[in-house]
């Protein structure tokens, strides 16, 4: 790639990362919006900001609010309280047909009794442009999304994964701001999931377009998003870059979500640049270096992830040294997951990448191992 | 030889109930009229052996279907009856679809409940419900009873056309709307949404996505009205009045006032084959909707 760094959307927040350039202008703005169904409070109260060509990410469980928050972007709900402001407009007045914002329904809501050119052709048509301007406009969505021989199809007549780039197709032909994305891959296959997550940051990157994804899946949200929002019960819980989401987590809710994590409770005490963690009897503190400041003798926790926790067979000679007997391994290809009991039933992870083609492994069922990692590794958290 | 059996029994059923009683009619349409019993000629004899049934096909002709195209009774009746029948078909779409659309845009929980209020007319005889109309709508009826208290003068529907469409309407009501509620009911609502937010009106929506794709239900209720419509005869005979014409009031008349069976016969197969076509349209439509899904 040879294009001016400014111009590229997501090689990293030191490229792009309007959220942290005080005087950039967030496309869209959620301004404390509430959003209650009856007695049920889908969204609470909850601040938002998201900039254009982000790819933003919202990842959270079920139920969490993250679908509801894409409706009423799309104007198919409306808060109940608050605002949300698109290029400083607030858009509640305005219904879902007007809205400069495209959809894309995670069953692909695809019209079964048109064919692929007239499913990408509909909205184009329903903006009364004349037949040269959207002939153009949809042969050149087939070809951003690699569908020239599949026009004349109806949508029962192609794959599963087709039928997702029609549907991608269909709502970017408008050239909207902002498109949504309810679940797009969730009907697919790994692989081709993983296949089409490129090509939607690719497709993101080629039309500027700003994304915003809903997902349960975290490891999608990493992939493809500039920023993920972590949701839980309708709140945000941390709004923050994968790398940033993923090793820096600010809470245990957070931390357990994204990927895999051992997580220790104890009481917590300050030991000159870093902190003790008690966390059982007769098992020596935990030590973790964090810039947070907490309480001695307050309640906190340590997270870490098994990548970051070495084993050896032998006592190394460092902080943080846990005896263990391992219980299960996973062996996973690239790499094996050590599952290691410590004294007193507690279990942590332990990942080890097989860098050699050997196939005995260095570590076997039973085996008394030794598990260690740097006081930079773990994350204190205090809830 | 079991897979034999379990086919061999709807066969068995339609050769019995369908294809032996049609060749008997489709026989006695090729006879003549005859003052004896039964009431045509030629009978098979088969004590006479194969002079016997020489003499039988000898005896056989077309003169009644010549005679139908003679009187223009008959023809008259054949297209009054399309006509009729194509009528009430549209009243009945008219009807049917809103209510179909109402009933498949409900709370889930009130769908059965409203499914059952559509059947619901089943539990009573045909017969009496059609009375019932003539009790509503004959000069003294009751419609014209509740048109009196606000001083508007009776009105003369029985005996007349409009009697008729009102009782194909009413009757075949449910068969319109049926199938059109299969479609509506199963019809992914995200892809109203879709269609809204890719710039349609709710009313745009409904024409290019709604109405397209309950198409084949529109298209089987359609013919599920129109096909038995056009051979009505109940209806027609208590409802209609002298000047209604229907092939299934004038086959009626054939048979049993002018004991012509013969003629009656000849009437019978020539409504059977105009309603070939419809028929076979419409089990075209659905094996296309059976191959959609």
């Amino acid at each position: 790639m040879t294009t001016a760094p400014a111009d590229r959307p997501r090689p990293g927040p030191a490229v792009f990362a309007p959220w942290d350039e005080p005087d950039a202008v967030p496309l869209i703005q959620f301004k404390n919006v509430t959003k209650r169904f009856g007695d049920f409070t889908a969204i609470d109260d909850l601040t938002l900001d998201i900039y254009t060509r982000e790819f933003f990410a919202l990842l959270g469980p079920s139920g969490c609010g993250k679908t509801t928050m894409m409706r009423m972007l799309a104007g198919f709900e409306t808060p109940t309280e608050g605002k949300i402001l698109l290029s400083g407009q607030d858009i509640a007045p305005i219904p879902p047909n007007q809205r400069a914002v495209n959809m894309m329904f995670q069953s692909y809501a695809l019209f079964p009794h048109l064919s692929v050119w007239e499913n990408i052709a509909f909205g184009l048509k329903r903006e009364g442009k004349d037949k040269d301007t959207i002939r153009a406009r949809v042969d050149e969505m087939l070809r951003l999304t690699r569908l020239e021989k599949f026009a004349s199809r109806k949508p029962h007549q192609i794959s599963g994964g087709q039928r997702q780039r029609v549907a991608l197709a269909r709502s970017l032909a408008k050239a909207p701001k902002l498109l949504l994305l309810d679940e797009p891959l969730g009907a697919l296959d790994k692989k081709l999931r993983e296949e089409t997550q490129f090509e939607l940051m690719d497709i993101q990157e080629k039309t500027g377009t700003t994304f915003v994804i809903v997902t349960h899946d975290q490891e999608e949200a990493m992939t493809v998003a500039s920023r993920v929002a972590v949701m839980d019960e309708g709140k945000l819980i941390q709004v923050a870059t994968p790398p940033v989401i993923y090793e820096q987590p600010n809470s245990v809710y957070v931390a357990d979500f994204i990927g895999d994590v051992t997580i220790f409770e104890g009481t917590v005490r300050k030991d000159g640049e870093h902190y003790r963690l008690d966390w059982a009897e007769g098992q020596p503190p935990l030590r973790v270096r964090s810039p947070a400041s907490l309480r001695d003798g307050q309640t906190a926790y340590v997270a870490i992830r098994p990548e970051k926790v070495e084993i050896h067979h032998n006592r190394p000679d460092d902080h943080n040294v846990l005896r263990g007997k391992v219980v299960d391994i996973g062996y996973l290809g690239n790499l094996s997951t050590y599952h290691v009991e410590l004294p007193g039933g507690r279990m942590i992870r332990a990942q080890n990448f097989n860098t050699e083609r050997d196939t005995r492994q260095p570590f076997t069922w039973e085996d008394e191992v030794w598990v260690n990692w740097t006081e930079t590794c773990g994350v204190l958290l205090e809830r | 030889m079991r897979r034999f059996a379990l086919i061999a029994v709807p066969y068995l059923w339609l050769l019995a109930l369908f294809l032996v009683p049609f060749l008997i009619v489709l026989k006695i349409s090729l006879s003549d009229i005859a003052l004896s019993i039964p009431p045509y000629a030629p009978t098979l004899d088969l004590s006479a052996g194969w002079e016997g049934v020489r003499s039988f096909f000898a005896g056989l002709d077309f003169e009644n279907f010549v005679f139908l195209t003679q009187d223009d009774l008959y023809w008259k009746a054949y297209l009054s009856s399309v006509w009729i029948a194509a009528v009430s078909t549209v009243i009945t779409l008219l009807v049917g679809y809103p209510i179909a659309y109402g009933m498949a845009r409900a709370a889930p929980e009130w769908r059965p409940t409203l499914l059952m209020l559509v059947i619901l007319p089943f539990w009573t005889s045909f017969l009496i419900r059609v009375y019932s109309w003539m009790g509503i709508l004959a000069n003294e009826g009751f419609l014209n009873m509740v048109l009196g208290w606000f001083g508007i003068p009776p009105l003369q529907i029985l005996a007349t056309n409009t009697a008729v469409y009102i009782g194909i309407v009413y009757t075949y009501l449910p068969f319109m709307i049926l199938p059109i509620y299969a479609t509506l009911e199963r019809m992914d609502e995200s892809l109203l949404e879709a269609a809204e937010d890719l710039g349609c009106s709710r009313l745009t929506a409904f024409w290019l996505v709604t109405f397209p794709l309950s198409r084949g239900g529109v298209i089987a209720g359609c013919f599920l009205v129109f096909i038995p419509a056009i051979g009505e005869f109940v209806i027609p005979s208590l409802l209609g009045g002298s000047d209604t014409l229907m092939i299934g009031k004038v086959l009626w008349e054939e048979f049993f006032s002018n004991r012509d069976w013969p003629v009656a016969s000849a009437v019978a197969i020539v409504l059977l084959l105009i309603l070939i076509v419809p028929i076979v349209l419409f089990q075209r439509n659905e094996q296309k909707q059976r191959e959609a899904a």
